[in-house]
C-alpha cells in the first residue's frame, strides 16, 4: 500500500477521526479542552439539566481570565478582593463552582499559574503537538504555534465536547503561508503576522487551516510562533500551525503537564513524524519575502488594514473594491484620521502591552529593551503592562523587567485579558487612541469609541516613550 | 434532553404574525449565565400590554403557543428557545417558522408544528376554552371537538424528539466508538490520553 503524501494538518486530522457520516461530516476526538468563565456557564448548565457528566475531566483545564481585574487580587491581609462588576463576578463565580463540581482542574484567580487561557495551555505543557485543542474563544488558534490543531468553538460546542470529548466537523482546506529569508532589524513575529493578514485579507483564510512554513518560522522562537498562530483567525482561518521541531520540544520539556521519562521520548518520535511529507500539496500557497516586512501596524478597524510604520494613512479611494472604499472611509472616520497623514505623526494617549498574542516573556523583554532608561511621554494617560500569566510575571520580575517598566512610568499589572477586550475595568475611553499589542482593532473592542492600532510589543513601548506611533528601529541601539 | 411524544394542555391563543426573537426575549436578558430563568423576560413587550394572553390566569402554565406566520424571525439567539423552555412551553403551532428558530427550538426539545392558517384560526377559537393535544407519534393535532389536523415534520427530527435525542445525545449514542478511539490512543499516544474511560 502506498500512502499519499499528507500535510501536517491532514495527519493530525486523520489521527482524530472517530466516525464519518455520509455527507463527510466527521466526529473528531478532542485531546485537550480549555475553558474560561465567559463561554462555559450555559454549557455546564446544559449538562446539569440533562444529567450528564464531563466525559474526560482529566483532559479539561479551567482558568479564569477575561473578566478578571488586573489590580491586586488579594489585599494586604491576604483576603480576596471582591469584584465590583456584578456580571463579571457572577461569571467568575460560576466557573469557580462548575469546574470542580464536574471534576475539572481549576486554576484559581489567585494562583501563580493563572493567566490567559492561551498562555497557560502551552506554558503548563497541557497543550501538546499533534493534539486537537479547543476552547470557547476564537484565539485558540494560538496553540498551533507548538504544532497542535487548535481552534475556537461556541457554547453549544463547549457542551458537546464536555459531554462527549468530540466535535462534529468538516475537514478544512489547506493553505501554506511561506515566508523565506531573514527578518530585518526591529521586525518581530507580530509584524510578520500583520504583514500576512495585510496580504491575504481578513477573510483570505476562510475555510482554510494555515500552515506557516519557511525559514522565518523555523528560525522563530516558540513565543513568536504562538503570536503568529494566534492571529490566524484574524486572517479568517479557524486554525494555523507550525510543524513541531527541536525548538518546540525544548520549550515543552519539563513543563508540569508535559509527558515525562520514556513517554517523552516516545512523544518526540511521534511529533517528528507529523511534519508535512515531501510532495504533499496545499490547496493554496501564499509566499512572502522576509526582506519586504517592516515594523507594521494597523490604521483602520479591520486587522487587514496594515501599513509599515514608515507609511501613511491610505486614501479610501485607493482601494479597487468599492465596498472596501466605503469600509475604509468609515474606518478613518471612526479612527479620526485623514488620508496621507504619516503614521509616525499620530499621537496616542494609551499603550497596552498584553493579550494572548503578545504577553509572554519574550514580548515583555522586547518592550523592556525599548523602555529601559526612558520615560513615557508626559501626555500618555495610561501605559499598561499585563503579563500573560503569573509565571510570566514572576519570570519578568526575576529579570528585573518590572523595575524597568515602573521606572519608565508604566503600570505593572496582574495577568488577564484586560484591555484586549475591555470586559474587565481596563478600557480605553471613547475617542482616545491606543497602541496595543492585542489582536483585534474592531470598533469598540477596547471600549466604546476606543481607537486601536495593533502593534508589536517593541513598537508599543516606542509609542509610549515618544507619545506617538513611532519606528522602533530609531530607538534601538 | 427530555423525550416528547405528546404535548397536551391549554394553549396561549397568541396568533401574532412575524414575532421576532427580540419579542420572545429582549437583548438585555442575554448577559445571563443561565438558560434557566429567562422565562421572566419572555414576551416582555407583549406583557406590558394590559389584557395580554401571557398574564391571563386562564392560560397560566400552558405548554402550547398558537402563533401567526413567521414565528421566531430576526436574531439567531438560542435564548429565545431557552426562554420558551423556561416558561414551560413544549410546542408552538404556527403557519410558518423562521429556520433558525425552528432549529434552535428542536435543539431544545420544543416541537414546532406547521399548520395552515384555517387550522390556526380554528385552534385559536378552541384554545380560549379547551385544551389541545399535539400527538407527535401520529403527527396530528386534535381538540375535544373532534378536530383533527394532520401535520408534516422531518422524520429525523421527530425521531430525535420522541427519543429525547439532542446532538449531544446522538453523539453519546456512539460512545462505544469514542471509547474504542480512546483505547487506540492510549496504546499509540499514551502521553496524550493516559487512560481509556
Ligand atoms: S487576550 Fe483577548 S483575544 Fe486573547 S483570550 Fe483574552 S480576550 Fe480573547
Amino acid at each position: 500500500m502506498t500512502t499519499k503524501a499528507r500535510t501536517l494538518y491532514e495527519k493530525i486530522w486523520d489521527a482524530h477521526v472517530v466516525d464519518q457520516r455520509d455527507d463527510g461530516t466527521c466526529l473528531i476526538y478532542i485531546d485537550r479542552h480549555l475553558i474560561h468563565e465567559v463561554t462555559s456557564p450555559q454549557a455546564f448548565e446544559g449538562l446539569r439539566i440533562a444529567g450528564r457528566k464531563v466525559r474526560r475531566p482529566d483532559l479539561t483545564l479551567a482558568v479564569p481570565d477575561h473578566n478578571l481585574p488586573t489590580t491586586p487580587r488579594v489585599d494586604a491581609a491576604g483576603k480576596r478582593v471582591p469584584i465590583a462588576d456584578l456580571e463579571s463576578a457572577a461569571q467568575l463565580a460560576a466557573l469557580e463552582h462548575d469546574a470542580p463540581s464536574f471534576g475539572i482542574k481549576y486554576i484559581d484567580a489567585t494562583a501563580r499559574e493563572q493567566g490567559i487561557v492561551h498562555v497557560v495551555g502551552p506554558e503548563q505543557g497541557f497543550s501538546l503537538p499533534g493534539a486537537t485543542i479547543v476552547c470557547g474563544d476564537s484565539h485558540t488558534a494560538c496553540h498551533g504555534g507548538i504544532g497542535a490543531l487548535a481552534f475556537g468553538i461556541g457554547t453549544s460546542e463547549v457542551e458537546h465536547v464536555l459531554a462527549t470529548q468530540t466535535l462534529l466537523l468538516k475537514q478544512s482546506k489547506t493553505m501554506e503561508v511561506r515566508v523565506e529569508g531573514k527578518l530585518g532589524h526591529g521586525v518581530s513575529p507580530k509584524d510578520v503576522i500583520l504583514a500576512i493578514i495585510g496580504k491575504i485579507g481578513a477573510s483570505g483564510g476562510t475555510g482554510y487551516v494555515i500552515e506557516y512554513t519557511g525559514s522565518v518560522f523555523r528560525d522563530m522562537s516558540i513565543e513568536g510562533r504562538l503570536t503568529v498562530s494566534n492571529m490566524s483567525i484574524e486572517g479568517g482561518a479557524r486554525a494555523g500551525l507550525v510543524a513541531p521541531d527541536d525548538k518546540t520540544f525544548a520549550y515543552l520539556k519539563g513543563r508540569p503537564m508535559a509527558p515525562k521519562g520514556d513517554q517523552w521520548d516516545q512523544a518526540v518520535a511521534y511529533w517528528r513524524s507529523l511534519a508535512t511529507d515531501p510532495g504533499a500539496t496545499y490547496d493554496k500557497v501564499v509566499v512572502l519575502d522576509a526582506a519586504d516586512i517592516a515594523p507594521s501596524l494597523t490604521w483602520g478597524t479591520s486587522p487587514e488594514d496594515v501599513v509599515p510604520i514608515t507609511g501613511v494613512v491610505p486614501d479610501p479611494m485607493s482601494f479597487a473594491d468599492p465596498s472596501k472604499q466605503v469600509a475604509a472611509q468609515k474606518s478613518l472616520d471612526y479612527m479620526g484620521l485623514t488620508p496621507g497623514q504619516r503614521m509616525q505623526d499620530i499621537e496616542v494617549q494609551h499603550v497596552f502591552v498584553g493579550s494572548c498574542t503578545n504577553s509572554r516573556i519574550e514580548d515583555l523583554r522586547a518592550a523592556a529593551a525599548v523602555a529601559k532608561g526612558r520615560k513615557i511621554a508626559p501626555h500618555i494617560k495610561q501605559a499598561l503592562i499585563v503579563p500573560g500569566s503569573g509565571l510570566v510575571k514572576a519570570q519578568a520580575e526575576a529579570e528585573g523587567l518590572d523595575k524597568i517598566f515602573l521606572d519608565a512610568g508604566f503600570e505593572w499589572r496582574e495577568p488577564g485579558c484586560s484591555m484586549c477586550l475591555a470586559m474587565n475595568p481596563d478600557k480605553v475611553p471613547s475617542g482616545e487612541r491606543c497602541a496595543s499589542t492585542s489582536n483585534r482593532n474592531f470598533v469598540g473592542r477596547q471600549g466604546p469609541g476606543a481607537r486601536t492600532h495593533l502593534v508589536s510589543p517593541a513598537m508599543a513601548a516606542a509609542a509610549a516613550v515618544t507619545g506617538h506611533l513611532a519606528d522602533v528601529r530609531e530607538l534601538m541601539a | 434532553m427530555k423525550a416528547v411524544s405528546k404535548v397536551e394542555g391549554r394553549a396561549y391563543p397568541f396568533g401574532l404574525k412575524n414575532v421576532d426573537t427580540d419579542v420572545i426575549i429582549p437583548a438585555p436578558y442575554l448577559k445571563t449565565i443561565s438558560r434557566i430563568g429567562l422565562g421572566r423576560g419572555a414576551f416582555e413587550s407583549v406583557r406590558a400590554q394590559p389584557g395580554n394572553v401571557f398574564d391571563d390566569p386562564e392560560y397560566a402554565g400552558a405548554p402550547i403557543i398558537i402563533a401567526g406566520d413567521n414565528f421566531g424571525c430576526g436574531s439567531s439567539r438560542e435564548h429565545a428557545a431557552w426562554a420558551l423552555n423556561d416558561m414551560g412551553v413544549e410546542a408552538v403551532i404556527a403557519p410558518s417558522f423562521s429556520d433558525i428558530f425552528s432549529g434552535n427550538a428542536f435543539k431544545n426539545g420544543i416541537v414546532t408544528v406547521v399548520l395552515p392558517q384555517e387550522a390556526i384560526d380554528r385552534l385559536m377559537e378552541v384554545a380560549k376554552t379547551d385544551p389541545i393535544n399535539v400527538d407527535l407519534e401520529n403527527k396530528v393535532v386534535t381538540t375535544p371537538y373532534q378536530d383533527r389536523f394532520e401535520f408534516e415534520i422531518d422524520d429525523f427530527r421527530r425521531h430525535c424528539l420522541i427519543n429525547g435525542l439532542d446532538e449531544v445525545g446522538m453523539t453519546l449514542a456512539k460512545a462505544d466508538r469514542i471509547t474504542a478511539h480512546e483505547q487506540k490512543l492510549a496504546q499509540s499516544q499514551p502521553w496524550l490520553v493516559p487512560t481509556a474511560v
